[in-house]
């Protein structure tokens, strides 16, 4: 399919910068109600992300200044679906996060970008949500969770607009995102944590009904094992804040590895090391995690030299 | 197939032949031998007509004999290429049988005449000859006489041919209609008569649609072959990879079906409508390992339609791409001199929602593809389909077991389900253990991971029992091709009763790979044309697309009523076809025959069923009340529990391990299967049919209810029916039972009682089940290395509880009433049978039942006359005396526990405990059935509860039925199971054994129960050839 080539190939980086308001009020107050983040260590990190993104792997960085009245807005990833030269904007769940899109999409307007929106694209998708974090594109397949943030109506605009792929879903409960758990770690690799310790709570789909059971995340990937058409080497790590990392071919075709670093997962860099001919760039996101997002939700990835088949 | 072989064939060839040759005497003697070996020379002619309808011969009845042998030679053609292996088969078959080898003699002076020919196009056109002289079988002494006519006007063949041939067909017409009656049967089994009449040859115009949008159009005989019209088809196309493709007719339903190559096409279109698409059948997955150009040029044709119409989904650059690819290899390089590029762009229709961005990206993608030659630019349109996450996927809407609708897709790698346009689970072969299904649920089943103890079965229900075959066929045919390295061979020994025993008759994948592997042919030249294309129309088959839900959601609307329509018919029957995957094998269990066949076969199974199902819900309180009682038991909450479980395992494939049942979740699954089944049939069922039956028995019908009322009895019966059938075919003998057995209504608490939720009880029965499968196939396996004639061996298990009042007479009465029921299946089963009406001790072949039966003879007797009345069937009675064998434990018997809970009997009989298990969970989840029966009578009391069930499973060798009545009135409940057990084969079953084994796994299930009585009935169908 004309869509189709091997994952990790990207020219582009879009971020958004941190606003003096991140972490406050950054909408229910339960989510961060007892976190303190620390606003210029946080900065920091991003700086380091976006530095990492532009210098070391060379994407061409495109930073879509912080606005103070959306302290969300940071977690760009989850507002826009990207893949070859059609973006999805995104209707996030929360009302006021909604709004972060009109950046987004002008940006993506600007990079030529065949810009699909989801609020007017079809009269079916009233109530429908979708966020990025519950995306896993593994450039063959889309994965989406089911979450407390997305829901099926979102799913299916996104498999209406992404027609070429098969899109399947995964129930995610509990307030986890699907890319909490798990992310791509080459054009055929699929990093998942396997915390023990932390199991993570899954709405398993159990046929039509839906359970709440405290599950292992394997059976996320059993699941996803399940789903696919594909096979996908699984790099399996020990806890759960190294599942989310940033894959990416740079323009020089070497493969690089944002992952978090050893501070922050101690346990998982040496599963890291195990990637072959990898360039491993330690990025510290700790901050961001501590409001449930994570390396790859800070920025979206575009290809602009996609070629056809 | 029109043509049959016969040995008076033989004599028409002479005649032909004798203007060339001088054999003439020889072929009077002939003549007179054929004469003689009638009977010989009409199962050869069954053998010859069976190769003759693979290959497509057929000359109609009414053609001068000259022309006959005209049209055979034409039809003939095509199948030179490829000759049927079956061929070398009825050569052998034809020589073994006195005439034969007279007709092959023939056949080599034809050979001497024609020296193209191979000798198969020989034997061929020997046949057809023989054909055209069976037709006047009737007269043989003309043969000679035509052969002297046929002799001149051989001569004009060639040049009348056609117009004959024509005229073939309108003779056709007035014939047809006679045909059309006698052929539903026809092939295997047919009388002299029939074959004589039959041997007709008629022609029928065939119109193919191809994939480039034109017709073809041929003509075949009226009993050809699917393969046989698409072994023509492919000879036009000059298509040698022909394994991808088949094909596609569209059947009353507006639903689009395969053509199975192996059947006659007649028997599958069953309309008069001649039409037929040539589709891909079979994806390849990877389109670059085909052989020729001209396969994927055909693949591509096929895409290209799938893409226009939606049915391929994808995105707007891949529609402008494979578009590009389509301009480039139709068309050729872009000329930059062309005047208006977009115009003639526009006028092409390469996406369903194709505007004017979307051709401005073709047409630039187009520019850039200059140079590539038609095979390149084809090859790049396939490795771009391909990799589409629809490419492959034939859909079918369905239902999950909660109702939602969804969508299953069968592809090269296994079974995928979507939820709108989600995928929401996916099958791959590997995990599947057997697919089957029953009615209009389709169910897999699937084996456990890892981490997962046990199997389980999930289920979906389809709009209708056909979609449901339709689905499973798919399956079947798509994991055989992609999945095996050689067909299954359709299971012959198997059961008459249940199932298709369809099976995947091509080569798979791997073989065709090697096939051709072996093409040595200079590249067909064809052209490529897209004219056509743009205007052909998609034949009107239902385009499944996960988009056009909407759409396809009004065809839904609109099958229930065709359903009403049939249901009355097909409610009756029992589908059941179930295969069985081993790790990438498929063990099939399933039986080939026709729907209508194994509707025929099921009669008995399927009338008990239908009783059952059609039965209207009586009264909606009491089961309700029933139900508090049955939760209160123990057992029932157990019941209740499990079914809670088993929901969630039908549904839900991946979710296994969560579920920590002590029972078995297959088990579990299974049963609800069941349940699904019953429901669904319930719901169908007019409520006033059963009812009406039963309030209307011409003899005595109070008499009879009271006579239920009366009695409370809890028995387990065990009936083994043992169908002995030499040579028979499955088709025939189920026909004639199944239509028999389908207007009987033998069980009275069937009908009633069945209205909802026999969960439990099925779980239980369903393990039984498990367990006589197993046994079933068991004796299947020893059954094939035995001499004996049975092919099929088939349990069927029919239990039925009821629970009666009994203010009559002596328990024994009671009980043989209630066996009565029984015995009339027995007995329909008699009646059908051709040879045996009914099993007498005497007669029984099974030393273990005969003494049991002895016993009871003189009560059954009895209840025999009274039972008809209570079901309502006047036919029924019957004075045959059935053996009854009431409490007895005897070991091979099984166990019945009689419970009697009136009170004049209470005393007499021995009370079982409650404790009986069967009964509760029979009642927890079955539904309750008031005693409507009893509403025309006074004493039709409000406490008065039946439950019955019917339990259908199949496995490669069994097929078993289970009833369970249970009647509760006041404090007394009587509970009787049925089980009958056919046991079917062609030959070498070992029918004692057999007998043997279901009588002890019987009892081994119902360990509370005695056996009350046994009664064996045989059956023996004259033996047939294949």
């Amino acid at each position: 399919m004309a869509n189709m080539c091997p994952y990790g190939h990207f020219t582009h980086a879009v971020v958004r910068g941190i606003p003096e308001t991140f972490g406050k009020k950054a909408g229910d107050s339960q989510e961060n109600g007892e976190v303190s983040v620390d606003l210029a260590k946080a900065q920091r990190q991003f700086g380091c992300l976006t530095g990492a993104l532009r210098q070391k792997v060379g994407l061409q960085l495109i930073e879509i200044p912080p606005d103070p009245e959306l302290p969300e807005s940071w977690k760009i990833e989850d507002v826009a679906v990207i893949h070859g030269d059609t973006a999805l904007i995104t209707r996030p769940f929360k009302q006021q996060r909604q709004s972060e899109v009109e950046a987004v999409r002008r940006v993506m307007s600007e990079l030529n970008l065949t810009v699909v929106e989801m609020d007017r694209e079809q009269g079916d998708s009233v109530g429908a949500t979708l966020e990025g974090s519950d995306i896993l594109f593994t450039g063959r397949e889309f994965f989406v969770g089911i979450s407390s943030h997305t829901n099926r109506r979102g799913a299916e605009v996104l498999a209406d607009t992404f027609r070429d792929f098969a899109v399947s879903t995964v129930p995610v409960c509990d307030g986890a995102r699907l890319k909490n758990i798990c992310s791509m770690g080459g054009p055929n690799t699929i990093i998942f944590s396997n915390s023990d310790g932390a199991k993570k709570t899954l709405r398993c789909w159990l046929g039509a009904r839906r359970l709440c059971v405290m599950l292992d995340v394997r059976v996320c990937l059993q699941m996803m094992e399940q789903l696919t058409d594909h096979h996908y080497d699984v790099l399996t790590v020990p806890e759960e804040s190294a599942a989310n990392c940033i894959y990416i071919k740079g323009p020089s075709k070497r493969d690089f590895l944002l992952h978090r670093p050893a501070d922050e997962c101690p346990d998982s860099v040496s599963a890291f090391q195990k990637l072959q001919d990898y360039t491993l760039l330690p990025t510290a996101c700790s901050e961001a995690s501590k409001l449930g997002a994570s390396l790859s939700s800070l920025c979206l990835l575009v290809n602009r030299k996609h070629t056809y088949f | 197939m029109t043509t049959e072989a016969g040995s008076e064939t033989e004599v028409k060839e002479k005649a032909e032949e004798s203007a060339a040759e001088p054999d003439q005497s020889e072929k009077a003697t002939e003549d007179s031998q054929e004469v003689a070996n009638a009977e010989v020379e009409e199962k050869e002619k069954a053998k010859v007509k069976e190769k003759e309808e693979k290959e497509g011969k057929g000359i109609s009845r009414y053609l001068p004999t000259w022309l006959k042998k005209q049209k055979s030679q034409s039809q003939t053609s095509p199948t030179k290429e490829a000759p049927p292996t079956e061929e070398p088969v009825s050569k052998v078959t034809q020589e073994e049988e006195g005439p034969a080898p007279e007709v092959n003699g023939h056949a080599e002076e034809v050979e001497e005449k024609e020296e193209v020919k191979s000798e198969q196009v020989k034997e061929k056109e020997a046949e057809t000859h023989s054909n055209a002289s069976a037709d006047t079988e009737p007269a043989k002494e003309e043969k000679v006489e035509e052969s002297a006519e046929k002799s001149p006007e051989e001569t004009k063949e060639t040049a009348e041919g056609e117009g004959a041939e024509e005229e073939t067909k309108e003779k056709e017409g007035a014939v047809e209609a006679e045909e059309e009656a006698g052929e539903g049967q026809t092939s295997i089994f047919q009388s002299p008569l029939r074959l004589v009449r039959k041997n007709k040859m008629k022609l029928v115009v065939c119109h193919v649609t191809l994939l480039d949008g034109t017709d073809f159009t041929c003509e075949v005989e009226k009993r050809a072959k699917g393969q046989y019209l698409f072994f023509k088809v492919c000879e036009h196309l000059n298509l040698l990879e022909k394994d991808y493709f088949g094909l596609a007719y569209q059947d009353n339903h507006d639903q689009k079906c395969w053509l199975d190559p192996t059947k006659e096409i007649k028997r599958q279109i069953r309309s008069n409508n001649w039409q037929f698409a040539f589709n891909v059948k079979f994806y390849p997955p990877d389109p670059s390992l085909l052989t020729e150009d001209i396969t994927r040029y055909l693949l591509c044709l096929q895409l290209r339609e799938d893409v226009a119409s939606g049915r391929l989904p994808c995105s707007f650059v891949t529609h402008a791409l494979l578009g590009s690819y389509t301009l480039q290899a139709e068309i050729g390089d872009y000329e930059p001199d062309q005047p208006r590029p977009l115009d003639f762009i526009s006028q092409l229709t390469f996406a369903p929602n194709q505007n004017k961005e979307m051709e401005e990206k073709i047409l630039e993608l187009y520019k850039s593809h200059r140079g590539m030659t038609p095979a390149q630019a084809d090859t790049q349109f396939l490795e771009n389909a391909k990799k589409l996450s629809m490419y492959g996927v034939d859909l079918h809407h369905a239902k999950d077991s909660e109702g939602v609708d969804i969508m299953l897709g069968v592809c090269a790698n296994g079974l995928l389900v979507y939820k709108d346009r989600l995928r929401i689970n996916r099958f791959a072969w590997p995990k599947i253990l057997k697919i089957s299904y029953k009615r209009n649920n389709f169910y897999i089943k699937i084996r456990p991971g890892e981490t997962e103890q046990f199997e389980s079965t999930v289920g979906f229900k389809l709009q209708n029992h056909r979609a449901a075959k339709r689905l499973w066929k798919v399956c079947v045919e798509n994991h055989s091709f992609f999945r095996l390295n050689a067909p299954e061979p359709p299971t012959k020994a198997r059961f008459l009763t249940l199932g298709s025993k369809f099976r995947y008759s091509g080569r798979t994948q791997a073989q065709t790979r090697m096939a051709s592997s072996l093409i040595d042919r200079p590249a067909p030249s064809f052209e490529r044309t897209s004219s056509k294309r743009i205007s052909r129309s998609l034949d009107g088959a239902p385009m499944i697309s996960i988009t056009e839900a909407g759409r396809e959601s009004a065809e839904n609307g609109r099958e229930p009523h065709l359903e009403l329509h049939s249901d009355s018919k097909s409610s009756l029957r029992v589908h059941g076809d179930n295969i069985y995957v081993r790790h990438s094998n498929l063990m099939l269990e399933d039986h080939d025959k026709t729907q209508e066949e194994v509707l025929k076969h099921q009669a008995s199974i399927s009338q008990l069923k239908r009783s059952f199902m059609e039965a209207p819900p009586p009264s909606p309180p009491q089961p309700n009340q029933w139900e508090k009682r049955l939760t209160s038991s123990p057992a029932t909450i157990r019941l209740q529990q499990q079914q809670v479980v088993s929901v969630p395992q039908t549904e839900a494939a991946t979710a296994d391990n969560t579920i920590s049942d002590t029972k078995e979740p297959a088990k579990t699954t299974e049963v609800e299967i069941e349940e699904t089944v019953v429901v669904q049939e319930i719901s169908r069922a007019p409520k006033p049919g059963l009812i009406t039956v039963a309030a209307s028995p011409p003899a005595a019908p109070s008499a009879e209810q009271e006579m239920r009322e009366q009695e409370v009895k809890v028995q387990e019966e065990a009936v083994v029916v043992e169908e002995a059938k030499p040579r028979k075919e499955e088709s025939i003998s189920s026909e004639s039972e199944s239509e028999e057995e389908a207007e009987y209504h033998p069980y009275l608490p069937v009908s009633i009682s069945h209205t909802q939720i026999p969960e439990e009880k099925e779980e239980e029965e369903e393990q039984e089940k498990q367990e006589e499968d197993k046994t079933a196939e068991l004796q299947v396996l020893a059954s094939d290395a035995s001499s004996l004639p049975a092919e099929v061996i088939q349990p069927a298990e029919e239990t039925s509880r009821e629970v009666e009042e009994s203010r009559k007479e002596d328990d024994t009465e009671t009980e043989k009433t209630t066996n009565a029921e029984e015995e009339k299946e027995v007995e329909r089963e008699t009646e059908e049978s051709t040879d045996d009406p009914m099993v007498t001790p005497d007669e029984a072949p099974n030393g273990l039942t005969l003494p049991e039966e002895g016993v009871t003879v003189m009560d059954a007797q009895a209840e025999e006359e009274e039972e008809p009345k209570m079901n309502g069937e006047p036919s029924l009675i019957e004075a045959e005396p059935l053996p009854q064998v009431i409490c007895c434990s005897e070991p091979p018997v099984v166990k019945t526990e009689m419970v009697t809970i009136s009170d004049t009997f209470a005393a007499q009989k021995t009370e079982i405990a409650t404790k009986e298990v069967p009964i509760v969970h029979t009642e927890t989840k079955t539904i309750t059935y008031e005693a409507a029966q009893l509403d025309g009578n006074g004493d039709g009391e409000p406490g008065v509860l039946m439950t019955a069930q019917t339990i259908t499973s199949e496995s490669l060798c069994t097929t078993t039925t289970t009833h369970i009545t249970k009647t509760l009135k006041g404090g007394l409940s009587e509970t009787r199971i049925e089980k009958r057990i056919v046991i079917t084969g062609d030959c070498d079953i070992d029918h004692d054994q057999a007998l043997a084994q279901a009588i002890k796994e019987a009892k081994e299930q119902h360990p509370d129960m005695s056996v009350t009585r046994v009664v064996v009935h045989k059956e023996t169908e004259l033996a047939e050839e294949d």
